[in-house]
């Protein structure tokens, strides 16, 4: 299978790619590890008339601290974010997830801008995100914004990004030593979740336990008022009405969600 | 039609390709090497699997301008003279292939994890293997030669 | 246990039996294998290539094709469908005279679909990229029509109006169904089990590439397992003169028996290419793979099996229901198979099995790694613990008890099998010591009774399997070859059978390199163009070794006693008085080596060629014993499979290395159907497992390494002692894996798990049995 044609422009910086999307408006595609979109393309679910490659802009990739946050390009690849040092220190929940996403080859050039934008509710970094509350910086032809995870995603495949818009690095906050745990149900281990759960310090993430990746807030507040790991677990589904496909009704991901989130709260580390 | 310059097994080349050339194609029918496999449709075999600048990726789900600059080496380029490379080798000595199909891609993978990991246990290597299918072996021999070559190579730098 | 042959023959060690290296390996390895879309060469310049309009719905009846939008997109050089190929022969059902004969099949679907990836019609291009772009012009008008579905179809829609059912025949009468076979028996356990659906899903696709000489003949390369049956099938279906067509095999990214013969899309490209007048390719993506390769397996078991409460099987009933898919082709005989293997390795003094063969809105059937025969041991297998489970045996003991004796004589069963050697019960002991049985037991018991999330899973399963089956008796199992010597030192071996994977060009250079003295180095195996060798069987059910590798043996054996006669008239010697020494490949004067002549100077003048043909008396039944140990989380109902110990005793070995390799990869498909692979459709015959993202084709991650114990039982049917290897390790890991994953849940009151036992099933078994509802 092969991509529809289309014509390919790479962007000389952040600001030219901002101008090609003004230019080419809904025709246009941002193209960087290719991992989100190609495989639609290839399927031609998607077929963007013009993809402009920002795959090459270094200012676009690498992570760095600032003040309370960790700064990480969206271009970074998930094989360097799994490996960054300044992030398995300070948010380890987030290389831990990114060693997660798919296999090797695609962890060597998928980045966390591709699938952040691309917003697979049953994505390890997405789900990541929101349980770390970080936020993404987004530039625009108004000039830039950052919106929190929470607020990102809006539905499936869905988020606050633009058409004309950039998603040009993520924060998320430094926690040192912040316990942390997830935890990823899988037929193979590089299938995508059937459900995932990652918690740290008292927040709760799951993944394709809804259009979006979602907060766990009924088990939160629990935890927050003292119940125990298992207790608050009983509480993570709540509210839920997740998707039935071939590897599971809506009860049993109900009933993984709330397994799962107590063996994440149980075994954390950090 | 895009032109690209990049390194392949070593030799730097110079084409006009169309933006959606997959690279795997690229290297199939522009340069004749044809050792890399597509065995599916949705980057989940890695039977096109080759190193791009050193790391293993799915050669179905690059585009061929993106390699462009970039240094790109298949199970062709792995060995000079007639020579096995250390891996091929394992997996010779080890009978980790039969139809032979994944088997370029496997071993790109194989190169890929060990300079990754020089030394892993079964279960890194079992891991490390996740994005490459072969239908033929059970893995048994393939996770063996992995091994193998991961001590051949210690022995070397040793 | 008989000792592998490292025995020494004159001054020499035999290199049968030993792990030689793969001399195809360098090439796979490095520039990698030619396959078919691999393949350049002259006759192919200038190709156009062919992609397949296939058909979105399962059912529906076809109101018209317009072609006109994608002939004038770039590159289209022409378009086709059915009406164009209009006077070429509907292709009947397999088994004619036992399945209806209104069951027929066209190249291109001309009034009706039947199954979604139906090819309707093709569009040829300049450019490979041309293709798909073209593909989504073609607007075909779909009149949709109920799908029949499962393994009860029903006559409500039918897929053939003039068949008037969908059913498509009986394998046996169900009126002759005894109804007092259980009578006496003290447990009667009767279970339906599913044998599901499984995609063959070799890694290289289907392919072809065709061109017409001036002649008139057609040249096509196709990836198959048996080039001279792919030629036959193509002259039938393109209604050609037998010797218009040459076959060529390039290498073959595995088949596991979906690769047999030719299929309608090898026949159309061919067509296509006499029609537009210039070679033309085809090469599937997997997408089309996964809806238009046949399928494998899909039947239903009804098993019941009674007997007394000590453990002694009296009586057992299979009744079977294929899923033959749209079109009744191999999959409509296999039940024939699984009849014939209904009692395995068991000794049951009354047993009867029927079957019934069913049309579906789905892709056909046809034969995948065991065809037919993996499925009679899951049912059984399977109905074995079902009833050591009601009687509260251990299931390993039930096995033991009813394991038929030791023979060395030929044992007819009543299905009619002849078993020709088997020692079944030594393979059980040696597996169940091989996995420290008594062990997992306790260990098993310990996870119990400390309520471990992780439970302990321990599956039997004993199987008997026919490989090298001939096409039935009076017609005895051949094969040729072809062994030449020439004067530079080196040989070339022709053979029928057809490599794509298993090593042949290893192994029979082995057994000539054993006769002759030749190195196995300077010797080259030729197979898989029929123009070469027009005859043979190709490669599948097991056959390769015992009937092609005896001819490599025989042909070599023949070959020496003409080079014989030369060595006599040159050493001026009478024949009975030379000595052939392989140590340096020369005939030599006994009692004088100094009066020798090498093979190498006899092969200067007429060729040193032997053709022949190797028949046994018939198949052979390899078996054996596998265990498999299981771990289930009872809180997600995820299995993780732990450890796979198998016996597999296929008579005596000729390369370890490769028979190794057959078992580990046979067990690993097999385990993949029990707790991973299966195909599905909605309920409107949808397929949803069309991608290997969503088909979930095993990964390294998913098994462990594998523990084989040795066995080998030689069998008289040829002179190696071999039978078959290629599919024993899929026949035996199946339920052995389904067993364990059902036994690691059985003290929480589950009985029996469908196949696949994914994650899912097992969660809804424990809730099941928690709830208190039957669920066996």
């Amino acid at each position: 299978m092969i991509p529809a044609p289309f014509e390919y422009i790479a962007a000389e910086s952040p600001g030219h790619a901002l101008e090609l999307l003004a230019d080419y408006g809904d025709e246009a595609k941002l193209l960087a590890g290719g991992h989100s979109l190609l495989p639609m393309m290839k399927l031609r679910l998607a077929t963007p008339a013009v993809l402009i490659d920002i795959g090459r802009l270094e200012q676009l990739a690498g992570v760095q601290a600032d003040d309370g946050e960790l700064v990480i390009g969206a271009t970074t690849r998930h094989a360097d974010l799994a490996a960054a040092e300044l992030v398995r220190a300070e948010a380890p929940l987030l290389a831990y997830a990114a060693a997660q996403v798919g296999d090797p080859q695609i962890r060597h050039r998928g980045t966390i801008g591709g699938s952040l934008s691309h917003a697979d509710p049953a994505a390890d970094l997405p789900m990541a995100l929101v349980a770390l509350g970080g936020s993404v910086e987004i530039q625009g032809p108004g000039g830039s914004r950052v919106v929190a995870a929470d607020d990102f995603f809006q539905g499936f495949f869905e988020t606050a990004l633009g058409p004309d818009e950039l998603l040009s690095a993520v924060r998320v906050p430094r926690r040192p030593g912040v316990p942390w745990g997830y935890q990823k149900f899988v037929r193979r281990s590089n299938d995508w979740a059937i459900v995932g759960v990652a918690v740290v310090d008292g927040r709760i993430a799951l993944a394709n336990m809804g259009a979006t990746p979602l907060r766990a807030t009924a088990a939160e507040r629990a935890l927050a008022e003292g119940a125990s790991p298992a207790a608050a677990a009983e509480h993570a589904a709540d509210g839920t009405s997740p998707g039935e496909d071939m590897h599971a009704d809506r009860e049993y991901r109900r009933h993984l969600a709330r397994v799962l989130t107590r063996r994440a709260l149980e075994h954390q580390t950090g | 039609m895009t032109r690209i310059e990049l390194t392949v097994n070593g030799d730097k080349r110079s084409d006009e390709v169309e933006p959606r050339l997959l690279l795997v194609h690229y290297l199939r029918e522009t340069c004749g090497l044809r050792a890399a496999n597509v065995g599916c449709d949705t980057t989940s075999c890695g039977a096109c699997t080759v190193l791009l600048d050193g790391r293993s990726v799915k050669s179905c789900t690059v585009l061929a301008v993106q390699a462009a600059g970039q240094d790109v080496v298949t199970s062709e380029g792995l060995s000079a003279d007639g020579e096995l490379h250390p891996v091929q080798a394992a997996f010779r000595l080890n009978h980790g292939l039969q139809c032979g199909f994944c088997t370029p891609g496997m071993v790109m993978a194989a190169v890929g994890l060990l300079a990754e990991n020089p030394h892993p246990t079964e279960e890194e290597v079992r891991a490390g293997l996740e994005g490459n299918l072969c239908r033929c072996t059970g893995y048994h021999n393939i996770i063996r030669a992995v091994l193998a070559a991961a001590d051949t190579q210690a022995e070397v730098q040793a | 246990m008989p000792a592998r042959r490292e025995l020494a023959r004159g001054d020499y060690l035999s290199i049968l039996g030993t792990r030689v290296l793969r001399t195809e390996d360098p090439k796979f390895l490095t520039t990698g294998g030619v396959y078919t879309d691999d393949v350049v060469d002259d006759r192919l310049a200038g190709a156009c290539h062919v992609f397949f309009v296939r058909s979105p719905l399962a059912h529906a009846t076809v109101s018209g094709i317009d072609v006109s939008a994608a002939l004038e997109a770039p590159g289209v050089i022409a378009a086709f469908t059915g009406a164009d190929l209009a006077d070429l022969p509907a292709i009947p059902p397999s088994a004619a005279g036992l399945i209806n004969t209104e069951m027929t099949q066209r190249l291109l679907a001309t009034d009706k679909v039947r199954y979604v990836g139906e090819p309707v019609a093709v569009v040829v291009t300049e450019l490979a990229y041309q293709g798909e772009d073209a593909l989504e012009l073609v607007a075909v008008d779909y009149d949709p029509l109920p799908a029949a579905l499962g393994f009860d179809p029903g006559d409500s829609s039918l897929l053939f109006e003039a068949a008037g059912t969908n059913v498509a025949g009986y394998w046996g009468d169900p009126a002759s169904l005894r109804p007092d076979l259980f009578e006496g028996c003290e447990t009667v356990v009767s279970h339906t089990i599913v044998n599901q659906r499984v995609a063959p899903a070799p890694m290289e696709t289907r392919a072809a590439a065709a061109v017409w000489g001036a002649d008139g003949r057609l040249t096509t390369w196709i990836p198959n397992q048996g080039a001279q049956g792919t030629r036959d099938d193509l002259v039938k279906l393109l209604s050609l003169e037998p010797g218009q067509v040459r076959v060529i095999t390039p290498d073959v990214g595995g088949a596991f028996g979906a690769k047999f013969g030719a299929d309608p899309e090898h026949a159309v490209v061919a067509w296509v290419a006499r029609r537009v007048g210039r070679p033309a390719r085809w090469s599937e993506t997997r997408y089309e793979n996964l809806i238009g390769m046949t399928h494998g397996r899909a039947q239903q078991h009804t098993v019941t099996i009674g007997g007394s409460r000590d453990g002694n099987i009296q009586a057992y009933r299979l009744e079977i229901v294929q899923d033959a898919g749209a079109y009744p082709k191999i999959g409509a005989v296999l039940p024939m198979l699984t009849i014939l293997m209904t009692t395995g390795p068991y000794d049951i003094p009354s047993a009867e099995a029927i079957a019934k063969v069913v049309v579906t809105n789905t892709t056909p059937i046809g034969a995948y790694r065991g065809a037919g025969r993996p499925e009679a041991t899951a049912a059984i297998e399977r109905a074995i613990d079902l009833f050591a489970a009601e009687i509260g045996v251990d299931p390993a003991d039930v096995r033991r008890k009813n394991l038929l004796p030791k023979f060395t004589e030929p044992h007819r069963t009543k299905f009619g099998a002849l078993y020709d050697t088997g020692d079944y019960v030594a393979a059980l002991d040696a597996a169940l010591e091989a996995a420290g049985y008594a062990e997992l037991r306790a260990e098993q018991a310990a996870r119990r009774a400390s309520g471990d999330v992780r439970q302990l899973g321990i599956g039997v399963s004993s199987y008997v399997e026919i490989t090298g089956m001939g096409d039935g008796e009076g017609t005895p199992p051949s094969e040729n070859a072809t062994v030449e010597v020439f004067a530079d030192g080196t040989a070339t071996i022709l053979t029928g059978t057809s490599p794509h994977g298993q090593g042949h060009a290893t192994a029979w250079a082995m057994l000539a390199s054993e006769e002759l003295g030749i190195p196995v180095e300077k010797i080259t195996l030729q197979w898989g163009d029929t123009d070469l060798i027009p005859e043979g069987g190709g490669t599948g059910g097991s056959r390769s070794l015992q009937q092609g590798g005896a001819a490599v043996q025989q042909a070599s054996r023949e070959l020496i006693e003409i080079a014989r006669e030369r060595a006599a008239a040159e050493l001026e010697a009478n024949p009975a008085d030379l000595v052939y020494d392989t140590s340096r490949s020369a005939f030599a004067v006994a009692g004088d080596p100094e009066a020798s002549v090498p093979l190498t100077k006899l092969a200067e003048g007429e060729r040193l060629l032997v053709r022949t043909v190797f028949s046994q008396p018939g198949a052979t039944f390899p078996f054996g014993t596998h265990v498999a140990v299981a771990e289930v989380d009872i809180e997600t109902g995820k299995p993780t499979l732990t450890r796979m110990i198998t016996v597999d005793d296929a008579g005596t070995i000729l390369n370890p290395l490769l028979a190794e390799g057959q078992r580990h990869g046979g067990i690993g498909q097999g385990a993949a159907q029990a707790f991973l692979e299966e195909v599905v459709y909605d309920d409107d015959g949808n397929p949803l497992t069309t991608s290997f993202a969503d088909y979930p084709i095993i990964s390294a991650t998913e098994v462990p390494s594998y523990e084989l114990a040795e066995m080998q039982t030689p069998t008289s049917y040829n002179p190696l002692g071999a039978k078959g290897i290629g599919e024993a390790g899929s026949i035996g890991s199946t339920p052995a894996v389904q067993n364990a994953i059902v036994d690691a849940v059985a003290h929480l009151g589950v009985r029996h798990i469908d196949m696949p036992a994914t994650s899912r099933r097992v969660w809804e078994a424990l809730r099941a049995a928690r709830q208190g509802s039957e669920h066996r």
